[in-house]
């Protein structure tokens, strides 16, 4: 059986890998796809964590958490259509309005 | 029977009457007022004549007290009415005279008023008079020498008030200062005078340890032994009060510049009563001046010398009520030389005769400028006429045109014609005044003289003596240049005699002048004895028949000179006076007062104006104002304020500081402010890092 450690490594490595793509990428496109890829880093940690100690709670948690991120990217995507309605682009550089 | 309990009234009746005038004197004409203000005077002078004849029954000093006044540790005065011999006889004299010149003041101040165009100042004018009488009448019935002075002093404010009654205007009716300098000059004297009096109050109290008029007297003679100087200084500080207020060497200078007040006022203060409040005051004092018989001489020589000094300066006036005034001041110094020798009775008797008979000769002499005036303005009527009504505004002030002076001797003569009851009047005073036998100054002047001439005091009494040959003489000038010879101006042609409310106050005066001697018959010495009850020091005189033919003698030669200089070849208009072509500069001298005003602008007024000015220039305005205030108060607030305040600790301390911290927030904003870059994925690192680091330590803790 794989052990837990190995879940949770490669939890950290994915939401590092989301984390980074967070900060780094310039196409929101990717850069929710990166927040995906950290949700279900969390979400494999999560799971790893309940098959250890054998609760339900971490388990249906799982499927609040792929629900919201589902509705997350519908207004995300939404954002991005009406983002770039107004600005004709959805260059991430170019959205700095909250800049003091 | 006595009537000591209506004591208090002197003092109240005049001060209800000043009251009544005072507060509802707008609602009453000038009858309802001369009447109230008449009756005040009136009713203090019955409970005068009530208190003497009270005192014929009990001749003892009665004390009637109206309340506790000053308690103060050892100092227990209370005010307290002295009833005696001596301040009734005072009280009789200002009650009396004041009452009868408060009936002429009725005509005189309706006319006054009308030739000066103030018709409310008549009111004013009795009020005045009242308060005088109050303060009178507070100052001879005082029981200590401190309730003396607030009569003393309420005195010389009524003179003040009355001297300057005109006060925007001169004797003439012309705008100026003249009169209210006057009366600032009376006040200014008399407070110097007032110094001496205080003086003396204060060693009295501290020698005495009172100043209640007994308890004072009582030990005289205890203190004399062991401090004669005390009572020297006391007697002497005394004297300058007396000099003050009675008008003596070196202070009269104030009366002659009190005749600016209107002739009623001449006459009762500047004559008749309170320029003899010094003599008064000797005469209450006399315990004191008994042990010190170096200040009595004193006092004597000073009253000798005025009386000569001033009789000398009455010949050269040509002003009706100056030459009067100098006659009061020579007057004033033969009482005062009676009293200074120890004459008190003497001294007083001729303060009696006196008040008659020179409130008299003031009282005629204002009803004579009356009439000059009157016969002024019919002249004015005249011209009036004869100019016809085109010019008729002009002419109606014509009057005031040309400077007219109704006092001037010069402008009189013949007034014997058309004042006829005036001159009889005044040829009493007058002989009443040079001490023409049988009347009433005859004798009290006589008096003083014997005393004089018995006692050794060979000098005062020749002093005395030729003094009264000069009063003689300038009342002599007086009678000629004014009643005798033709009128020197048109005013005197036309001057008319002054109505009844006028002349028969002063019918009672002259019966008095005639008759006044009676109170003090040699030999019979009603006065003498009378105030013996209180004047322990009195020594009966007898009748010396030489001194009285000596100044009778004197006094018929002066008028004979008189008559020869001025009566035998009566004065034209516009000529020099004959004296005057005879003795050339000497009478220069007598007109011009021996030079004795400018003397004292000289020495005195103009050190004190130069002291003024340097006080004023150099203390105040280089020193104080230049130096001390704008260098040393606003220097030094100006350097601290903007050196040491304003750049040291405002700018380099607290500007600095506040400063400084916005300079640092500011910095600080601007670095921090590159973090806000706007983008989301910048603060996304640092809540990562946060997190990071919020792991960490939780972690590794």
């Amino acid at each position: 059986m794989v052990p837990v450690t190995d879940y949770v490594a490669l939890s950290a490595i994915l939401f590092t890998i989301g984390a980074l793509g967070v900060l780094i990428r310039r196409n929101p496109l990717i850069i929710f796809m990166s927040i995906e890829l950290m949700l279900n880093a969390a979400n494999l940690a999560i799971v790893a964590f309940t098959r250890v100690r054998i609760v339900l709670e971490g388990q249906i948690f799982v499927f609040f958490v792929m629900t919201v991120a589902a509705a997350e990217v519908a207004v995300g995507l939404a954002l991005i259509v009406a983002i770039f309605r107004t600005k004709h682009s959805i260059n991430i550089d170019d959205m700095n309005n909250l800049k003091g | 029977m006595t009537f000591f309990y209506l004591a208090p009234w002197i003092v109240f009746f005049p001060v209800i009457g000043l009251l009544l005038n005072l507060i509802f004197g707008d609602w009453f004409s000038e009858k309802v007022i001369g009447t109230i203000a008449s009756l005040a005077s009136g009713l203090a002078f019955v409970v005068s004549a009530l208190l003497v004849f009270s005192l014929t029954q009990h001749p003892d000093v009665v004390r009637w007290t109206l309340g506790e006044w000053i308690h103060i540790g050892t100092l227990q005065l209370d005010w307290t009415f002295r009833v005696d011999t001596l301040s009734t006889t005072m009280m009789l004299v200002v009650s009396g005279v004041g009452t009868l010149i408060h009936i002429y003041a009725i005509g005189y101040m309706h006319e006054d008023v009308r030739f000066k165009s103030d018709l409310k100042r008549f009111r004013r004018f009795f009020v005045f008079l009242n308060l005088f009488i109050a303060a009178m009448m507070i100052l001879v019935s005082g029981d200590s020498y401190l309730m003396l002075f607030v009569g003393w002093e309420g005195v010389g404010l009524c003179s003040f008030l009355l001297i300057g009654f005109w006060y925007e205007m001169d004797t003439l009716g012309r705008p100026s200062w003249a009169n209210s300098n006057a009366a600032k000059k009376a006040m200014i004297a008399n407070r110097i005078g007032d110094f001496g009096f205080l003086i003396a109050s204060f060693l009295m109290f501290w020698g005495f340890g009172s100043l209640q008029f007994d308890q004072v007297f009582q030990q005289a003679p205890a203190i004399a032994a062991s401090n004669p100087g005390l009572i020297t200084a006391i007697t002497l500080f005394l004297l300058i009060g007396v000099t003050g207020k009675s008008a003596q060497i070196p202070l009269f200078v104030w009366l002659p510049d009190a005749m600016a007040g209107p002739t009623p006022v001449s006459a009762l203060i500047h004559a008749a009563t309170m320029v003899t409040a010094g003599v008064y005051l000797v005469t209450r004092s006399a315990a004191l001046y008994v042990t010190v018989p170096a200040a009595q001489f004193i006092v004597a020589l000073v009253g000798a010398v005025t009386a000569l000094f001033a009789a000398t300066i009455a010949v050269g006036q040509y002003d009706i009520k100056k030459v009067l005034a100098y006659s009061t001041i020579s007057q004033l110094g033969f009482m005062v030389a009676g009293v200074g020798m120890g004459a008190f009775a003497a001294g007083m008797f001729h303060l009696v005769t006196h008040a008659f008979f020179k409130a008299l000769l003031f009282l005629s002499a204002g009803s004579i400028i009356l009439g000059m005036e009157r016969g002024h303005h019919h002249l004015a009527h005249i011209h009036h006429e004869e100019k016809g009504k085109k010019k008729e505004e002009k002419s109606h002030s014509g009057a005031h045109e040309e400077v007219f002076d109704p006092g001037d001797m010069r402008n009189m003569g013949g007034l014997r014609k058309t004042m006829p009851v005036t001159f009889w009047l005044y040829l009493i005073g007058t002989l009443a005044l040079a001490g023409i036998w049988p009347f009433a100054g005859f004798w009290s002047k006589d008096e003083i003289l014997a005393n004089a001439f018995s006692q050794g005091f060979t000098a005062i009494y020749w002093l005395l003596t030729i003094a009264a040959f000069f009063t003689a003489f300038y009342m002599g000038r007086q009678i000629w240049m004014v009643f005798f010879g033709e009128p020197r101006h048109e005013a005197a042609a036309h001057a008319e005699e002054s109505p009844k409310v006028i002349t028969v106050p002063l019918m009672v005066l002259a019966a008095l002048s005639v008759l006044g001697g009676a109170l003090n018959y040699p030999g019979v010495d009603t006065l003498s004895n009378w105030l013996e009850n209180t004047v322990q020091f009195i020594k009966p005189i007898e009748f010396q028949m030489n001194v009285a033919l000596i100044s009778t003698g004197l006094a018929l030669i002066a008028i004979l000179i008189s008559w020869f200089l001025y009566g035998r070849k009566p004065l034209k208009a516009g000529e020099i006076d004959p004296l005057k072509k005879m003795l050339g500069p000497i009478f220069t001298g007598m007109e011009r007062k021996w030079f004795v005003d400018e003397l004292y602008w000289a020495v005195f007024l103009d050190r004190y104006v130069d002291v003024s000015h340097f006080l004023a220039d150099v203390i105040d305005w280089k020193f104080w104002h230049d130096w001390f205030h704008e260098k040393v108060i606003a220097g030094t607030y100006n350097w601290l304020s903007n050196i040491a305040l304003n750049r040291y600790v405002d700018q380099l301390g607290i500007d600095a500081f506040f400063n400084g911290i916005g300079e640092w927030t500011k910095e600080t904003a601007s670095g921090l402010r590159r973090f806000q870059n706007g983008f989301v994925r910048s603060y996304a690192l640092f809540v990562l890092l946060g997190v990071v680091a919020i792991l960490g330590y939780l972690i590794f803790k």
